[in-house]
């Protein structure tokens, strides 16, 4: 038996030599880490068609420093410790010069460790929950003071919400989302009573309960506003309840931080107008970049595709490093990196995005309202918001920044100005 | 210019009889918008109240119908000279401009022309408000309908007198009685005398609706005050808090440092910064660095910091005690009459017991709701394991195809009410078939290897779905229900059930009937019970037993098929749909008695009933309340291992 | 009748055991560390955890192949295993960090101050920053490895003392264990749980204290301490298997009843087996989370016991190697799969992609496995070695239909 495991082994390693083999030298390699199976499979496949398609056009356009781009694309099959495997197959076997991939906060985690070892690079096209600067990873998505803050900002000032629902999946992101915007609400005088906090499994599907707490919140006349952080299909259950409990957006509205075009494509909407989300982008921007986007978008994968937020990111992550490319003539991962702070690109909403020092962009918050066609209605749109590693509302963070140009350092102690570490916690 | 408008405005708001054409060539109302221009085109709930109120008190007969344009995105602007005009899409990207006054058509224009006023949620909401006093009287009920809907969001004191006024001429009586209890509601939060005002508090006090829940809240909001020696006169205390009883000493004592009337205790942060801000030669307060790691070498160099009168003093024990004993610490109504406020708190505890009551009734039918969720899961599993003894993994998978072909049929069937009829039975057939096939296939080889039937089904409880996120990609897939089964059965503002969830109620009670009539009244049933119990007699009674599991299996999964359809029709449609169910639905049959209907039933209203139970003493972590049911049943199983409802005797079998 | 020795009773253990040897030696060979650097470090890291897998598979087989219990829960036990080693790795790996952080201060750090970092670098990810109390021994590598086999065999043993003693068997007992698995998934997915929810714990393959060796060094070590515990782990089970405690064990599988009343005591023999394969089961993940890196809920969730019984199942029931070529077999086969490494097969109007199909693949050929062929690998080798069923032309072996058939009680 171990004869079949040797074979077996032997004809693995053969596999990844002779693929790495066929690859020519003078291409650039671009490694796609984004799930193709399982639970994040149909989030995850969108961004590896994005990548495809941007490797694609700019192929067409001549590729880069006079190569041309390959894509080496790989399936972590949503599972997390698969990842970190894949990735050192990525910088190890395949030799690709930058990754561009994951979805979910553990995910990223998983990677870590492996692309700090290696000195790999990645881009990071979701929004997350900040609390996280690393040296090899670029994070396109929207830190919490590009998504989350604003959104409540819009809460208080503009609805006049006074007590608030926090809803979120039992994981990472809600809970540190969350746990920042209790921090921020306290400081903006909100009571901890009028706060509520509930946290659900993924793919949870019995709200009754939950949608009968939030409404009777407005017991005691203040207004009642729901952020949520609840994930992927879970959303569909929530606000089917919603919709039967025949809450409306003016009485009680919720705005979301994780549901999208693409989410709201398994819904009818009809009942759900006028609920909010906030991102960075919508599909139904005004812009010309936005619409050859959306042009190039369903020319290639069909005329019901919608575009969303992380495509968004991957775009300009991918401009972006493109543009890198051409200023520092190597894809050597430090002087790509070096290269990359200061960048500006376009953003397909009509501003421009720059890389700021900390790894994250600036991006402006755009809030939407849910039309019956399943597209947000744009109606509020902030300057471009620079995205902050670790959050200025939660005790422990506030006093650290991350500044990778000047201080190389990405979770800096401000009061003791000492850097705490270099390597990022996991 | 601006100046000179304002001006105009004035005048034109002042003499409304002035309808002719103004000195800018625009309508009175028109130039009110420009005047407001910046406003408007900033939209935000914080800065527009002026442009409202300006429109709203401005008296032109165009008032209304602008503030109605505005709130419902209809008013847009023309980019090349900023006016407002009303726009209606004629073509696509083409709009035809409307005249506020004359409501005549101004001219088509391009949409890159003309930029769309987007008031957000809650400057619609602030429109809405200052629209009551037009719309109260207004002969469309619906507008009467909105004016009292925004009253109920957000009213004011000036809105009392027109409401009053309004009640007189109202024809409607459902509109009519609103229109009185709002009435009520608001000579209670704003009424000019006492008396008037605790007559109305007393007539809500068994009235348990949100809305009255909420004006008594709002008169007895509380604030919480500090003051020097005793409470000052003239407050209207709600309560006095003793440090040490109502709340934490080192709260209370924060509070006053808070406040600046006692000096703040020192954190161990605090005291770190100070002996970092004195470091001398390697030394602080006479200790060497070094030696700081512990708290109380720390103590010792901050007392001596403190002795050289580097550092505040950190208050001792006997001066907080005093501090606190100086000062009292109350909560203060804002609502000035005591006998208000009194009125109110007795009319709120007599509420509060009433929607007790209700919320037990409310969590009861979510209980009900979530049981009849599992029966209806579990159903065709008391079938095919609790009749046949045969473990089907893939009972889940079998959930999901039936929720996948209503799907499907909706993609057919565009009308909602048909595809629904028509995707019941046909989530019928298609399992049918498919539990036949596996049963032929599979499942009759395995009869006495039950263990191996378990795995066996397993694996074509992966194949099957992973061949659905071939099929219909890993995104949940809408299912919409009919538009009858839309919204709530609402009996008061605290219990109320979706229609969906009672639908699915119904169902599961058919199901109960039709396995009890299959099993009791029909030839199939009397041969399944008879091949059950020992087939090798029942197939000398020419009873052919390869037939009669093949029918009984295929009944089982038929069933999990239209579970499937219902559940989808509540929840969603993924390929994980099935394993989402299955461990629960094996934990009812389990738990109620494998073997008999019955006991299935009383599985699922435990496990339904002990859910929401755990929910409700933990509202904030519904995992938490999922965990414990898992717990609480494998402690279950201990004591009744055969279930609720156990077979007793011969029929047991082992 | 003498008694042979161990050994000469025993033949496949030493042909396992060289064979066990000679992989070893030519992945040291061959590894970039020591050798040619033929394969990869993560090629060297995902043999390393299929041995791991291999010893858990052993644990499945001797619990379910030989004693008849068909446990869903002992991939559970597996990664409770992962996450107590897990958090010792965290807690000393994050200690360093602290400690070097906070060496730049002025004011030198007291220990309450170092343990609230380490608890904020730890615990900050899942917004909270004091350390739960399961984490009270985790600062000390002892303790902790004591917990790998005490947390696991503890759970093992209440649980299947509460099972056994109420005489759940069969499905029931597969039914129950899995809700266990369930339980414990749901539990560990909760931020509440204090195992820092569906993250889990991460950065596991950096070792403290071992910055400077690189990962091809120390991904060796694990391979090589993984074959130690597989040797360990299979002449453990030989033992066990191959004397009057094994044909105990098989006869409660063929019948129960039967045994009980022979006066054995039949609770206390699987109670044993339980909890010792619970205990070989945390070893294997304690041994197998820091090769993959991280550990979280998702690891130990009902579905991923079912695997463990496939492979069983697969690589063939009741013989030990069958279990070790299953789980290896399955594994590896999958990992290729799903790399994406595997020609896709266009069949003209629609692409057979194998990251797609490969689980109906193995879904099927499970089915397929379970009816024609319930010896799965290992009867393979019944046909090299010629070895023959008794044939009792389908009689059963027991007095129920619920016993087992002749066909699969062969071993």
């Amino acid at each position: 038996m171990n004869f079949l495991k040797n074979t077996l082994a032997g004809s693995l390693v053969m596999a990844g030599l002779a693929s790495s083999a066929l690859a020519a030298d003078d291409t650039i390699k671009v490694g796609v880490l984004h799930s193709l199976s399982g639970t994040m499979a149909i989030s995850e496949t969108t961004l590896k068609d994005t990548m495809l398609m941007l490797i694609e056009e700019q192929n067409a356009k001549g590729g880069v420093l006079g190569k041309q781009l390959e894509a080496v694309v790989v399936d972590p099959a949503s599972d997390w410790p698969l990842f970190a495997e894949k990735a050192r197959e990525l910088l190890t076997v395949e030799e690709v010069d930058v990754m561009f991939g994951c979805w979910t906060s553990v995910s990223r985690k998983s990677v870590l460790p492996v692309i700090e070892e290696l000195n790999g690079l990645l881009f990071y096209p979701v929004q997350y929950e900040g609390e996280e600067s690393s040296k090899n990873v670029f994070y396109t998505g929207a830190a919490p003071n590009q998504q989350a803050i604003p959104a409540t900002d819009y809460f208080l000032e503009e609805l006049g919400v006074e007590k608030f629902a926090l809803l979120g999946t039992d994981y990472v992101y809600p809970r540190t989302t969350n746990n920042i915007l209790e921090s921020y609400l306290k400081g903006k005088g909100i009571a901890e009573e009028d706060i509520f906090v509930n946290y659900t499994p993924f793919g949870h599907s019995d709200w009754s309960k939950i949608v009968a707490d939030v409404v009777a919140l407005g017991a005691d006349g203040k207004k009642v506003g729901v952020i949520s952080t609840i994930n992927g299909d879970a959303n569909i259950g929530f606000y089917k309840e919603l919709a039967a409990a025949g809450v409306s957006a003016d009485d009680i509205p919720v705005v979301a931080f994780s549901v999208g075009e693409e989410e709201l494509s398994g819904l009818d909407t009809t009942n759900l107008v006028g609920h909010l989300a906030a991102w960075n982008y919508f599909q139904s921007a005004e812009s010309d970049l936005n619409e050859e986007f959306i042009a190039a978008w369903k020319a290639k994968m069909g005329e019901e595709r919608v575009t969303n937020d992380p495509m968004e990111a991957h775009v300009i992550g991918f401009n972006m490093y493109i543009k890198a490319l051409e200023a520092a003539g190597t894809t050597d991962v430090d002087a790509v990196r070096e290269a990359m702070y200061g960048l500006e690109v376009p953003n397909l909403t009509g501003g421009t995005a720059v890389m700021l020092p900390n790894h994250h962009l600036a991006k402006p918050v755009l809030i939407g309202e849910i039309q019956e066609d399943g597209q947000f209605d744009i109606i509020s749109q902030t300057a471009e918001v620079p995205g902050d590693a670790w959050t200025d509302f939660l005790p422990e963070s506030a006093v650290l920044k991350s500044d990778w140009k000047d201080l190389g350092c990405g979770m800096y102690n401000t009061d003791t100005n000492s850097c705490v570490q270099i390597q990022s916690n996991y | 210019m601006r100046v000179f408008l304002l001006a105009l405005a004035a005048i034109l708001s002042l003499a409304p009889s002035l309808q002719a054409q103004s000195g800018s060539g625009n309508t009175p109302v028109q130039d009110l918008l420009q005047v407001h221009r910046a406003l408007i085109e900033k939209g935000s709930r914080k800065s527009i109240a002026p442009a409202i109120d300006a429109i709203a008190t401005s008296g032109l007969p165009a008032a209304q119908t602008v503030l109605q344009t505005w709130q419902s995105k209809d008013m847009w602007q023309r980019e090349e000279d900023g006016l407002f005009f009303r726009a209606e899409e004629i073509a696509k990207k083409t709009y035809r401009l409307y005249d506020f006054d004359s409501g005549d058509a101004v001219g088509d224009y391009d949409k890159d022309a003309l930029d769309q006023l987007k008031p957000n949620s809650g400057v619609r909401a602030m429109i809405g408000t200052a629209l009551v006093v037009f719309q109260l009287s207004d002969p469309d009920p619906a507008r009467r309908r909105d004016a009292l809907d925004a009253l109920q969001r957000d009213a004011e004191a000036s809105h009392l007198a027109p409401l009053r006024a309004s009640l007189e001429g109202e024809t409607d009586p459902e509109i009519k009685a609103r229109k009185e209890q709002l009435a009520t509601l608001l000579t209670l939060r704003f009424g000019a005398d006492d008396t008037a005002r605790i007559a109305a508090i007393e007539s809500i006090s068994t009235d348990i609706s949100l809305d009255a829940r909420a004006a008594l809240n709002m008169l007895l909001t509380t604030s919480r005050e500090i003051a020097q020696g005793p409470v000052p006169q003239g407050v209207n205390v709600a309560a006095i808090l003793t440090p040490g009883e109502d709340m934490p000493e080192a709260e209370a004592y924060a509070m006053l440092a808070d406040k600046g009337l006692a000096p703040p205790r020192l954190s161990p942060d605090d005291i770190r910064n100070t002996l970092a801000a004195h470091i001398d030669g390697g030394k602080v307060g006479g200790v060497p660095l070094a030696a700081l790691n512990t708290d109380a070498a720390r103590a010792t160099a901050y007392a001596a910091l403190v002795e050289a009168g580097l550092a505040p003093a950190q208050p001792t024990e006997a001066a907080i005690k005093e501090a606190l004993a100086a000062h009292t610490i109350y909560d203060a109504y804002a609502e000035p009459s005591a006998a208000v406020t009194a009125a109110a708190e007795d009319a709120l505890a007599a509420i509060k017991t009433r929607v007790g009551l209700n919320q037990m009734l409310d969590l009861a039918l979510d209980g009900i709701s979530l049981a009849s969720i599992f029966f209806l899961a579990a159903i065709g599993l008391a079938i095919t394991f609790g009749v046949m003894g045969v473990i089907n993994m893939a009972h889940g998978e079998f959930i999901m195809m039936g929720a996948y072909t209503g799907y499907v049929v909706q993609q057919l069937i565009p009308n909602y009410t048909v595809s629904i009829l028509v995707a019941l039975p046909l989530a019928f057939a298609v399992t049918f078939a498919a539990g036949v096939a596996m049963e032929r296939l599979v499942i009759r080889w395995l009869y006495n290897r039950p263990l191996e039937t378990l795995l066996a089904t397993f694996g074509i409880s992966i194949a099957l779905q992973q061949i659905a996120k071939n099929i219909f990609g890993t995104q949940a897939r809408p299912l919409t229900s009919p538009g009858w089964l839309d919204g709530a059965w609402v009996m008061n503002d605290v219990v109320s059930i979706s229609y969906i969830r009672i639908a699915i109620f119904v169902l599961a009670l058919t199901f109960l009937a039709l396995f009890l009539f299959i099993m009791k009244r029909t030839r199939l049933g009397l041969e399944t019970r008879a091949v059950t119990q020992n087939p090798r007699m029942a197939a000398s009674m020419g009873i052919n037993p390869d037939r009669v599991n093949m029918l009984t299996f295929g009944l089982g999964s038929g069933i999990a098929g239209i579970a499937g359809v219902a559940i989808g029709l509540f929840a969603k449609v993924t390929s994980e749909l099935g394993s989402d169910y299955i461990v629960q639905s094996f934990m009812t049959v389990v738990v109620g008695g494998v073997g008999n209907i019955w006991g299935t039933l009383a599985g699922a209203a435990m496990i339904g009933f002990l859910q929401k139970g755990i929910e409700w003493m933990n509202p904030s972590n519904t995992l938490a309340a999922q965990t414990y049911m898992i717990i609480f049943i494998i402690i279950f199983i201990q004591f009744r291992p055969r279930g609720i409802i156990a077979l007793k005797g011969r029929a047991a079998g082992d | 009748m003498t008694r042979q020795p161990f050994i000469a009773r025993n033949p496949s253990l030493l042909i396992f055991l060289a064979c066990l040897a000679l992989f070893t030696l030519l992945v040291t060979v061959f590894s970039e560390a020591m050798g040619t650097g033929l394969i990869s470090t993560s090629f060297v890291k995902t043999l390393g955890k299929t041995l791991c897998l291999c010893l858990v598979a052993i644990a499945m087989d001797l619990v379910w192949g030989y004693a008849g219990i068909l446990s869903l829960g002992h991939f559970a036990f597996f990664g409770l295993g992962g996450y107590m080693i897990g958090m010792w790795l965290m807690y000393a790996r994050t200690r360093d960090i602290v400690v070097t952080s906070m060496a730049n201060a002025e004011i030198p750090p007291t220990d309450a101050e170092v343990i609230s970092g380490i608890g904020n670098q730890i615990f900050g990810v899942v917004g909270s920053s004091d350390f739960p109390l399961i984490w009270a021994f985790s600062h000390s590598l002892t303790l902790q490895l004591i917990l790998v086999v005490a947390v696991p065999g503890l759970l093992a043993l209440v649980f299947g003392w509460l099972a056994f003693r109420s005489r759940v068997t069969g499905v029931y007992l597969s039914i129950l264990t899995q809700a266990m698995t369930l339980a414990l998934a749901l539990y560990l997915f909760q931020n509440d749980s204090g195992l820092r929810g569906n993250n889990g714990l991460s950065g596991l393959q950096n070792l403290p204290g071992a910055d400077a060796i690189p990962q091809a060094t120390i991904s060796l070590w694990f391979l090589w301490a993984s074959a130690l515990a597989l040797a360990l782990g299979y002449g453990f089970a030989t033992w066990v298997v191959s004397g009057k405690f094994g044909s105990v064990l098989r006869g409660i599988r063929d019948d129960e009843a039967r045994v009980r009343f022979l006066g054995y005591s039949v609770e206390g023999y699987k109670l044993f087996i339980f909890t010792v394969t619970a205990i070989i089961a945390a070893i294997a993940g304690a041994l197998y989370y820091p090769q993959a890196g991280i550990i979280n809920p998702a690891e130990i969730a009902p579905i991923a016991s079912i695997y463990l019984a496939v492979w069983v199942a697969i690589g063939g029931r009741g013989r030990l190697y069958g279990a070790v070529i299953g789980a290896a077999f399955v594994s590896l086969v999958s990992t290729w799969f799903t790399g994406g490494q595997v020609p896709s097969i266009p069949l003209g109007f629609y692409t057979v992609d194998w990251v797609d199909w490969w689980l109906v693949l193995l879904g099927l050929s499970f089915v397929l496995v379970t009816l024609f062929a319930p010896k799965g690998i290992g009867g393979l080798f019944d046909l090299i070695t010629d070895r023959q069923s008794p044939m009792r032309h389908g009689q059963d072996l027991g007095p129920d239909q619920g016993a087992l058939q002749e066909k699969e009680a062969d071993s």
